[in-house]
């Protein structure tokens, strides 16, 4: 310090030194250590001491469990046709700290995602301290080609795509309210898709991960759980004929313009049913937020009155206690008869009738004279057995079970409406079920919406048809089969019925309404119920036009048509013999033959 | 420090330290002092490597900063072929370009990040308040070298004032971090100038009853909250604290022999901000782990002691002063960036010198270690 005055002596004056300048350099190089080694203790506290603790808290921001999509099992038809299915698809999702530094970008994003640009902007800037939010989830294959062309044409950054399952109805709203639908997270919320939602549903897989601070998956360190897809679940439904009901029951409700209305078909040897619509419909891949009074399925959750569709079982119930045979007379009088304080009529004066001609004209004052032939006990034990107030066993959600009051309830007049089919409700599949009791020579099978398996297939307990309880002898079923033919006669109530080559057999019925007013005010159930072929049954449907307002209202103009375009087709469809060729038939079979 | 202050100044013998031995050597002839040189060299390669992995192995990152590194390196060449005689009559002229600047940028300047900060002379931009870091220092020292040492009241209070005018414009801007390096830089000088004992006292009790009026008047509230959240991190993890908190997780999962170079997991998975500028000290922390720490503290104690024993043998007051000043400067910034990423300290905008990804404090640097390259090699 003691030089410079030599170089620069204008400038400079020599230094006062002072011993406090030796202090001075102590202190600086005391500071100087003292800041060495303060921020070496830091390092080591954190490296060494807290080491543990801060290595386990990093791999907590980065190791993540996360699922494995798996597939959700498919629900076919009985023939294997797809009806509801799982395809993989891409969610995409983004990262809002990154997508902020292209807002401009955001627009064309929005419009290939069919989302609203200002919204997505809003959405964006109000997660903009977060990192993950979903865009729109289940995207199509398109969509997701779009989203990857915007991304590349605009170099966004922080959108990525994930795979999840998305499900997809091809049966529409044929088989919307038999199959129901699931939720977002592929959870089944109404129909088959609740009912089996056990058997269907997929556990997705569990894997650990190593992710980044933008929610990016980078490795995956190991499989810690395999997913498990669904079981896939066969229902008894044959596609074709579904289609083929729907379409003749909505001509009908339209034709007729009715409130609605329901088909069953049930295969007679295994109770299975092969088809089973309603009206109105609803698509369960678009549609989920509508009326609930659209996806009802009516044939499991509505009751109905039965009507005259009742008749058929109090003969047979008769006939079974031999107190009437086919031939019996019964005298219905003028038409009317009174029961207590009330009075039964029927349409026209049918003067004395024999029990054929009961069921062939449906005579009101007719069946209330056999009931009446026999105790409560005995109409009751019938109803009773043939399902009547008792849930099918389909295990569908919702199902109702009817009313069907015990016989120690009933007065007089209770008798006598149980006889022509008031007083108790069914549903249309309960309804289905006890006209399969007549179809299969009295013996009741339950009914069930899953194919039966047979028991030879190697699958012995899987859906095996269970053991059948015969509620009527085979004779009475099929002297009653014979009275039900004639219903569809020329001189029956449901000519329109017929199909020429098969016999058929079947009963109308034109229910009035009970509403908060009582019976009345015009409105009506239009129903028909029947088999076919007639002499060895092979399917039984029903129908049920709710509320025609078109002028026609009785069962056998408003349903008996649907019947006959259904199981016409459905004939043709399973390949059923013909049972009934007339010679002329026969003819013009052979003439339509090409020469040899 | 003390024990030659004579040695070095009349005959250049070489008898005082074996690092330069060679009397004339070509370095010695370039003006560049080997130890510092070789320290610096030393501390970029290494900054090079690290920031190869702090930004995922992008050749662009690495190339930039190299092109950054040799501009550096050239202008620090260029100011050591200065004299100390000419850097001290450029003292004052950088100064007050720097303060014009600091004006221009207050009137036109362009806003960044929020701050007005910049000045963008079209073919570039770049902050003044870079110039001021030497500005100041050079200032001051040029003002206590005219009296005799240790500077009296007056002159004390001559170059507190050089030094308020533009730090107080540069915390307006507002740029805590360039305000607490300037001003240290000005107020190490003074110490490096002997400052009396006393007056050091009257500061140190100034800025303590100055600090709480800062804290309620003159800070804005993002400073206020950077500070709250390094007494708590916790308060506020998702927003400043995430730094704090990532910084830390990545230091302290290095353990002592770090998960090794491109390895480490929260640098990597990007949970570590500013990873490859403000953060890197956590990079190194997280792949090196103590031992690289260590041995890259070492290298910077020796660049900081090598300045150190520049600012003894210097020449004349001012080179003393000068050196010493800016010697301690870049150990501020080696100490409030390492302060920072270890929790030490709040979150100031300060890079790890000569390592963190980014421009123009390394020429500013660079240009610093110039001088002291000057200082020391221009003393026949």
């Amino acid at each position: 310090m003691a030089k410079s005055p030599s170089r620069r002596p204008r400038r400079l004056l020599p230094p006062r030194a002072k011993p406090n300048l030796v202090w001075r350099r102590r202190l600086l190089v005391g500071v100087l250590s003292a800041a060495f080694v303060t921020l070496s203790a830091a390092v080591f506290y954190r490296q060494v001491i807290e080491t543990d603790f801060l290595r386990t808290e990093g791999e907590r921001r980065y190791l993540r469990d996360a699922e494995i999509a798996a597939r959700r099992g498919m629900i076919m038809d009985r023939n294997g046709e797809p009806l509801a299915v799982s395809t993989p698809v891409e969610t995409v999702w983004a990262d809002p700290r990154r997508l902020a530094e292209h807002l401009d970008a955001l627009a064309p994003l929005a419009s290939v995602l069919g989302l609203d640009a200002g919204a997505l902007r809003e959405k964006v800037a109000a997660n903009r301290e977060r990192g993950f939010i979903y865009l729109k989830r289940r995207v199509s294959f398109d969509e997701a080609r779009q989203v990857r062309e915007v991304i590349a044409r605009h170099q966004i950054s922080g959108i990525d795509f994930e795979t999840e399952y998305r499900r997809f109805y091809p049966g529409a709203e044929v088989f919307g309210h038999v199959i129901g639908f699931t939720n977002i997270e592929d959870r089944g919320q109404e129909g088959m898709e609740l009912a089996y939602d056990d058997l269907l549903k997929a556990e997705p897989g569990l894997r650990r991960i190593i992710r980044d601070g933008r929610h990016r998956i980078v490795q995956e360190v190991e499989q810690i759980r395999p997913p498990h897809p669904g079981k896939d679940l066969t229902l008894s439904l044959d596609r074709r004929l579904q289609f083929l009901a729907y379409r003749e029951l909505m001509k009908a409700v339209k034709e007729h313009k009715a409130r609605g209305g329901t088909v069953v078909v049930l295969d007679v040897a295994s109770g299975e049913v092969l088809a089973m619509v309603n009206q109105p419909g609803y698509n369960p891949n678009a549609d989920r937020e509508t009326d609930a009074d659209h996806r009802r399925n009516r044939a499991l959750t509505d009751v109905m009155e039965p009507g005259s569709t009742a008749k058929p079982f109090v003969v047979a119930a008769a006939l079974e206690k031999k107190l009437i045979s086919p031939g019996t007379r019964i005298a219905t009088g003028s038409g009317m008869m009174m029961v207590g304080k009330n009075t039964v009529r029927d349409v026209h004066n049918y003067g004395n009738l024999d029990v054929t001609g009961v069921i062939t004209k449906s005579s009101n004052v007719g069946s209330v004279k056999i009931a009446q032939m026999m105790d409560y006990a005995t109409l009751w034990n019938l109803y009773d057995q043939l399902g009547f107030g008792h849930a099918t066993g389909v295990g569908f959600p919702g199902e109702t079970v009817g009313r069907l009051r015990h016989y120690t309830k009933w007065r007089p007049f209770d008798h006598a409406t149980m006889a022509f089919g008031y007083s108790f409700s069914v549903t249309a599949l309960q309804l289905a079920q006890s006209y399969g009791v007549l179809a299969a020579d009295g013996v009741k099978r339950p009914v069930t919406l899953l194919k039966r398996i047979p028991a030879t297939d190697g699958h012995p307990d899987e859906h095996a048809a269970p053991s059948a309880v015969r509620v009527l002898s085979a004779d009475t079923a099929r002297k009653v089969r014979a009275m039900m033919e004639t219903v569809v006669s020329d001189k029956g109530t449901a000519k329109q019925a017929q199909i020429p080559g098969y016999r058929v057999g079947g009963k109308t019925g034109t229910a009035k309404k009970a509403g908060p007013g009582g019976y009345g005010a015009g409105r009506y159930q239009s129903v028909f119920a029947g088999f076919i072929p007639a002499g060895q049954p092979r399917l039984v449907m029903v129908v049920m036009v709710d509320e025609p307002r078109g002028g026609a209202y009785y069962g056998g103009v408003v349903a008996a048509p649907v019947f006959q375009r259904v199981m016409e087709g459905a004939m043709r469809l399973l390949n059923i013999p013909p049972d009934d060729l007339e010679p002329s038939m026969l003819l013009a079979v052979a003439g339509r033959e090409p020469a040899p | 420090m003390a024990t030659k202050p004579i040695s070095t100044g009349a005959i250049p013998s070489g008898f005082d330290l074996d690092l330069e031995a060679a009397p004339p050597s070509i370095l010695r002839r370039l003006h560049l002092d080997p130890p510092l040189l070789l320290g610096l060299l030393a501390l970029c390669g290494f900054g090079l490597l690290v920031l190869y992995s702090a930004g995922d192995r992008n050749p662009l990152i690495v190339e930039r900063q190299l092109l950054r590194l040799s501009l550096a390196f050239g202008f620090m060449c260029g100011v050591a072929q200065l004299s100390p005689v000419t850097l001290r009559n450029w003292s004052m002229p950088l100064y007050f370009l720097g303060v014009l600047m600091l004006i221009a940028v207050m009137l036109f300047g362009d806003i960044g990040k929020g701050a007005q900060r910049w000045l963008d002379f079209g073919f570039l931009r770049f902050q003044p308040s870079e110039i001021l870091k030497l500005g100041v220092p050079m200032a001051v020292a040029w003002l206590l070298s005219m009296r005799p040492l240790p500077p009296r009241l007056s002159w004390t209070f001559l170059a507190v004032i050089l030094i308020l005018i533009p730090v107080l414009m540069i915390a307006e801007q507002p740029d805590l971090g360039t305000s607490l390096l300037v001003t240290s830089a000005g107020i190490l000088v003074l110490f490096m100038a002997g400052l009396r004992w006393r007056i050091i006292l009257a500061l140190a009790v100034l800025i303590a009853a100055i600090a709480p009026l800062v804290w309620f008047f003159a800070m804005h509230d993002y400073q206020r909250a950077r500070v709250l959240t390094f007494l708590n991190p916790e308060s506020d993890p998702l927003g400043t604290g995430y730094h704090i908190i990532q910084s830390q997780i990545a230091i302290g999962s290095g353990g002592i022999s770090g998960k090794g170079w491109l390895n480490g997991t929260q640098s990597h998975l990007e949970f570590l901000p500013e990873r490859h500028t403000d953060f890197i000290f956590a990079v190194i922390g997280e792949e090196f782990g103590l031992t690289g720490i260590l041995a890259l503290l070492v290298l910077y104690l020796f660049i900081i002691l090598r300045g150190l024993v520049i600012a003894a043998r210097a020449a004349d007051n001012y080179g003393r002063i000068l050196a010493g000043g800016l010697t301690l400067v870049f150990f501020v910034y080696l100490f409030v960036n390492v302060g920072m990423v270890t929790g030490l300290l709040p979150v100031v905008g300060v890079p790890l010198p000569l390592i963190s990804y980014g421009g123009t404090s390394m020429v500013t640097l660079m240009a610093g270690f110039g001088m002291l390259m000057s200082i020391e090699t221009h003393k026949k």
